[in-house]
């Protein structure tokens, strides 16, 4: 424990438990939106259902064997929890540690090499952070949903959900956010874990802008799509108020 | 040309201090930034007020002693540059010149322009000595090292300590400076008896120093005017992470059976 203490001690420590966590959940991220895109898989002829209800329910029952229903879910989820509070908790203390050791700005500000990006990590970390609470209110447990919540009808509670015109925009802004975030912070995962090297420093960069692209383009489809109607499924004004009304 | 320069004037660490406008006239482009500040001391002795206090020495940039901050950017606006090799032609005639000490928790001002780096030496100190016998110098070829390998090394090693890495950083980390003293004995067949060691000490020190962290901007390799890559902060973050890691595996083999 003395071993772990210590090394947490250390800015570099605190930075590579950033490093790691935020690889975890970078990872998650990706693997959601993945998951995301099955929202224009259309419907299952032979239940009639969406295929993303039925991909919902699959991370219920997956592995439901061994860890029973929705085992390996909630794994996975406190998983993340822990994931999110250390990089939290570490990018706190590491900010404190850096404000306090500029205590004077500069009369002129200039810089070289620092984006926008690199800039806004704090900032953007911080609004990521209420937008995932705002997410998970809105479509884990619906308490924030606009009308007609229901637990399991993922398309349908996507569609009823994106409705209102600043729902959708809210998530296509907290999603250049999140590609922002990672357009630098996929880069500096890098750096921070002492794997980047001038030899394939061009293919880290190169990992982080991809990575920011297909999550933005990725992620920002889905809200679009649902609140202008371009995909297939239960989206006609009647359906719609057939959702609200259940 | 002429210059209107803001001076941060600064009597002691305890008190506060202020920008204070000087107006040049005649200030030749082909004098070099230091010369202006001597120029404008002379004036200032001769109006019989108090010269402004700036650390100099070699005057060729390889002492690392000019430490100012010239229109936000350490050692002025040229890359590779120190103070002492930048020259007002680099300056457009009228120009407004801010001149700034560092500005980081762990260099306090001194007087004016100049701050206290000895935060700097106790890294050094903290990383120990290195296992080479003493007396006449070896043969030079007895320990063969790759040229890759000692270009690296010496790369690192070009450091002349003189902050503008800390001076740069928006959070006022020193991980540039930390990692290419770490790297440059680090590289070499001398400095790996002690090498894990010597990072987990330096690290552990700079942190006591009350830089901040290193959140990956790049600002300090541009303001180095050795051009120092941030390289050498992955190494040093790859060798603390080794360096940790070789603790877990406890080099002496001790193991407990119960």
């Amino acid at each position: 424990m003395g071993l772990v203490r210590n090394f947490y001690r250390t800015t570099v420590g605190k930075k590579v438990v950033m490093a790691v966590t935020g690889l975890i959940l970078v990872l998650f991220v990706i693997g959601h939106m993945g998951g995301n895109l099955k929202f224009f898989a259309g419907i299952d002829a032979a239940t009639g259902t969406h295929k993303l209800d039925h991909y919902a329910a699959f991370l219920r029952t997956m592995g439901s064997e061994l860890f029973g229903h929705a085992g390996v879910l909630w794994m996975v989820r406190v998983g993340l929890l822990v994931a999110v509070l250390l990089h939290v908790v570490s990018a706190v203390q590491l900010s404190r540690l850096s404000m306090a050791a500029r205590p004077r700005s500069y009369a002129v500000q200039s810089f070289r090499s620092a984006t926008p990006a690199s800039r806004s990590m704090r900032y953007g970390g911080m609004f990521l952070f209420v937008f995932i609470i705002l997410h998970i209110l809105h479509f884990t447990t619906g308490t924030i949903h606009y009308q007609g919540f229901e637990h399991g009808r993922v398309f349908a509670n996507l569609m009823s959900g994106f409705q209102p015109w600043y729902v959708p925009m809210l998530y296509v802004i907290a999603m250049a956010a999140l590609a922002l975030h990672l357009y630098h912070g996929v880069w500096s995962m890098f750096q921070t874990m002492g794997v980047t090297s001038p030899a394939w420093n061009n293919g880290a960069r190169c990992i982080a802008k991809i990575v920011a692209v297909i999550l933005f383009v990725g992620f920002s489809s889905v809200p679009l799509a649902a609140h202008f109607g371009l995909v297939e499924g239960d989206n006609t004004p009647t359906a719609m108020a057939a959702i609200v009304e259940r | 040309m002429k210059l209107t320069l803001y001076v941060w004037r600064q009597k002691s660490a305890a008190q506060e201090g202020e920008f204070r406008r000087y107006d040049m006239q005649e200030v030749s482009p082909d004098s070099s930034f230091l010369e202006v500040l001597d120029l404008l001391n002379e004036q200032l002795i001769l109006k019989g007020e108090e010269p402004i206090e700036f650390e100099h020495d070699c005057r060729e940039g390889i002492c690392g002693c000019c430490s100012m901050v010239i229109n936000g950017r350490p050692h002025g606006p040229k890359k590779l540059h120190t103070t002492c090799q930048l020259h007002m032609r680099n300056f457009e005639d009228g120009a407004t010149v801010y001149v700034e000490p560092w500005r980081a928790a762990a260099f306090p001002v001194v007087k004016d322009l100049v701050v206290d780096r000895s935060s700097f030496d106790r890294i050094i100190q903290s990383g120990g000595y290195i296992s080479v016998n003493t007396g006449s110098a070896p043969e030079a070829n007895s320990v063969p090292i790759g040229k890759e390998v000692i270009d690296t090394a010496m790369d690192a090693a070009t450091c002349i300590g003189c902050g503008a890495c800390v001076a740069a950083c928006p959070n006022g980390s020193a991980a540039l400076f930390t990692a290419a003293k770490i790297s440059h004995l680090g590289l070499l067949a001398q400095g790996q008896p002690e090498r894990y060691d010597r990072v987990l000490r330096m690290v552990d020190q700079m942190d006591k120093e009350l830089f901040g962290s290193c959140t990956n901007h790049g600002e300090c390799q541009e303001a180095c005017p050795k051009g120092i890559s941030i390289k050498y902060i992955s190494m040093m973050n790859r060798d603390f992470i080794r360096a940790t890691a070789a603790r877990v595996m406890d080099p002496k083999g001790a193991m407990k059976a119960q």
